[in-house]
């Protein structure tokens, strides 16, 4: 089993929403769409599952083209950002309704529900309505609905996006876990890089209707191609400055920093991405090197850190572990380290990390 | 936290207090007045106690009148609903048709309601009138000044070509506010059209819906404008709906007391189907 999309482009009026796209999902894997709002995600899985057409292009399903053939035909399902249930069906009902319009016997029915049900820890509340539930109960029937249909192709379009931060935790916990044993192809979409970390198996980094980067989560993670790729793949953002290499010494541009690389690059002017997190207010690796700030902000997320410092014209995120309160507007001394540190060229694919 | 109590607040409610006393409270209480007493004019009243009351209950003048407005509210609301959902639902939802739509569907909303009936009357006129005109050409025996049930005929569809529209525009709203994402999902599951509006597009509705009922339900039961226009209640009291029956008791034969009594049951029937239409809509919210 495997779903490929050839050369698919979507345009609608003169905007273009898909450019050119191939990728191949195989089975039993799941798939991260990672990229920002209007980067393509919804579209790219409307045209996956057959709610949308696209311009050009052919999609193969099991080595068959299925462009064009109905998303009834299809066997797929989806869950979106907004809890989609139908509003006056029970929980069981609603669980049911994708099995009984295809005309499955009462009893194979009821087990399924029964099971699927018992998966998402909806059994207590089989019969209630999806008003009478909270948004994180509304969000497992709907994946419910999604799952025992034994899709071959389930789609999830943000479905953790409209919950709070502690019930999001919680099912993406649960997610990777609900698909492990499945005979079928998941594509997630996110806008979150802590999403496709967190559920791992694949990752297509998007930007603007193009796919950026295809390949295993941590592979892309780590070893982004290029600096788009890496952007779109970090949060908060990433840090990123020009340097001059010159021997083993390497150096911003302006001169503030300077450490030893052993890197095997050649001389030359490179960018580097430095990943917030590897911006620290204490030391952290063999080979950290300092570099000092004036801070613009501090503020703290969860138990983490985040400060924004300028370092002459360049701005900079830091992310430390643990509380570290920092004045606005005081100069301060952090490290960052360099063994993490990814070097890009001149037109920004990524030449070596580390 | 300490309240300092400042009692000069009760003047910012005293504005209110008089208009609603001068709208609502002093006419109402004036036809209660009346309703209890006799008067033969220069201001002589004589005391009668409930007895209007019973006059008016018992009569079959308001028996029959009272038939006739809730036979005329039961049917148009029986056309107008359905029929409104039923253009809602096949309004263009994007484009151009949008605003042309919209803009068609309220012209009939925005024409005062005795044009209403001057227009209907004129247009139904057996000998000039358009429609009367082609009725009759076609071989209808048709009169609606003459014959009751093309008088009824003629002031339902009255009420249908002038208040459908409000049931397309509320609908159509509610219709608008469901998110693509759940046609898409029923898509994906194969219902058929049918089950998307008996399943998905009915219960998003209902609350629109829910007010469309009551707004024409208390127009409807309280119509007298264009009747009167177009048939004056006629022919005979064919069509005399209550408040049309109303108004020929107090003004045609200067009965002000049992006309009194006859507001009073009116105005209480409307509070109570009201009631029960509000308590049925909480219920429902309670409920979800």
């Amino acid at each position: 089993m495997s779903l490929e999309l050839k050369n698919v482009e979507k345009k609608v009026g003169i905007d273009t929403h898909i450019y050119p796209t191939s990728i191949k999902l195989e089975k039993n894997t799941i798939n991260v769409l990672l990229g920002s709002t209007l980067a393509g995600k919804t579209t790219l899985m409307q045209i996956m599952a057959g709610l949308d057409k696209p311009t050009s292009g052919e999609i193969w399903f099991n080595e068959k083209n299925v462009t064009g053939m109905k998303v009834q035909k299809r066997n797929c399902s989806m869950v979106y950002q907004q809890f989609i249930n139908y509003p006056n069906y029970t929980v069981y009902e609603n669980i049911a309704s994708p099995l009984e319009i295809t005309g499955v016997n009462s009893n194979e029915i009821k087990k399924r529900v029964g099971k699927v049900a018992e998966l998402l820890k909806l059994s207590a509340m089989l019969n209630k309505k999806p008003d009478e539930l909270s948004g994180g109960q509304q969000q497992r029937t709907a994946l419910a609905r999604a799952l025992v249909k034994d899709s071959d192709l389930i789609l999830l379009d943000e479905p953790l996006a409209n919950l709070d931060f502690k019930l999001r935790e919680e099912l993406r916990e649960e997610l990777p876990k609900l698909f492990e044993d499945r005979d079928c192809i998941v594509v997630y979409a996110t806008t979150e890089p802590s999403d496709a970390l967190m559920i791992g198996g694949n990752t297509a980094t998007l930007l603007e209707g193009k796919v950026i980067q295809y390949g295993k989560t941590l592979e892309v993670y780590n070893k982004p191609e290029n600096l788009i790729s890496a952007k779109v793949f970090s949060d908060p953002p990433m840090n990123i400055a020009e340097i001059k290499k010159n021997g083993d010494i390497c150096r911003l541009t302006d001169n503030s920093v300077q450490w030893k690389s052993s890197t095997k690059i050649k001389d030359g002017t490179y960018k580097i991405g430095i990943r917030p997190h590897n911006i620290t207010t204490y030391k952290e690796g063999n080979n950290s090197v300092e570099i000092n700030g004036k801070v613009q902000i501090s503020e703290l997320s969860g138990s983490e850190s985040l400060i924004h410092f300028t370092n002459g014209n360049l701005n900079w995120v830091s992310l430390s572990n643990g509380i570290q309160q920092k004045n606005v507007g005081d100069n301060t001394k952090l490290y960052m380290n360099t063994d993490e540190f990814l070097y890009f060229d001149q037109n920004n694919r990524l030449v070596n990390n580390g | 936290m300490n309240k300092t109590i400042n009692q000069k607040a009760w003047f910012f409610v005293i504005p209110v207090f008089i208009l609603v006393a001068f709208n609502a409270a002093i006419p109402l209480m004036t036809v209660v007045n009346y309703s209890f007493q006799e008067t033969f004019g220069n201001n002589v009243f004589a005391w009668e106690g409930t007895r209007w009351f019973k006059q008016i209950l018992l009569s079959e003048r308001f028996h029959a009148a009272l038939a006739r407005q809730i036979a005329f509210t039961f049917i148009i609301l029986l056309i107008q609903i359905p029929l409104g959902i039923g253009i809602a639902l096949t309004m263009p939802k994007k484009g151009w048709g949008v605003p042309v739509c919209l803009i068609l569907m309220s012209m009939p909303l925005l024409i005062p309601w005795n044009v209403v009936g001057a227009m209907w009357n004129i247009f139904a006129l057996p000998d000039i009138g358009f429609l009367g005109h082609s009725l009759n050409g076609l071989g209808f025996d048709y009169n609606f000044t003459q014959q009751p049930g093309d008088a009824w005929f003629t002031t339902i569809l009255m009420d249908v070509w002038h208040w459908t529209s409000l049931v397309v525009l509320l609908s159509y709203a509610g219709l608008n506010s469901i998110q693509p994402a759940y046609y898409q999902a029923a898509e994906i599951d194969g219902a058929s059209r049918w089950a998307i509006f008996r399943y998905i597009e009915l219960p998003k509705m209902k609350k629109v819906l829910t007010l469309a009922i009551l707004l024409r339900f208390m127009d409807s039961f309280m119509i007298y404008t264009e009747p009167f226009v177009l048939t004056g209640g006629g022919p005979g009291n064919t069509t005399a709906f209550l408040s049309i029956d109303l108004v020929k008791m107090a003004l045609g034969q200067f009965d002000l007391g049992p006309a009194a009594a006859m507001s009073l049951i009116y105005f209480f029937i409307v509070l109570l189907v009201c009631w029960v239409f509000y308590n049925l809509m909480m219920k429902n919210e309670a409920q979800s």
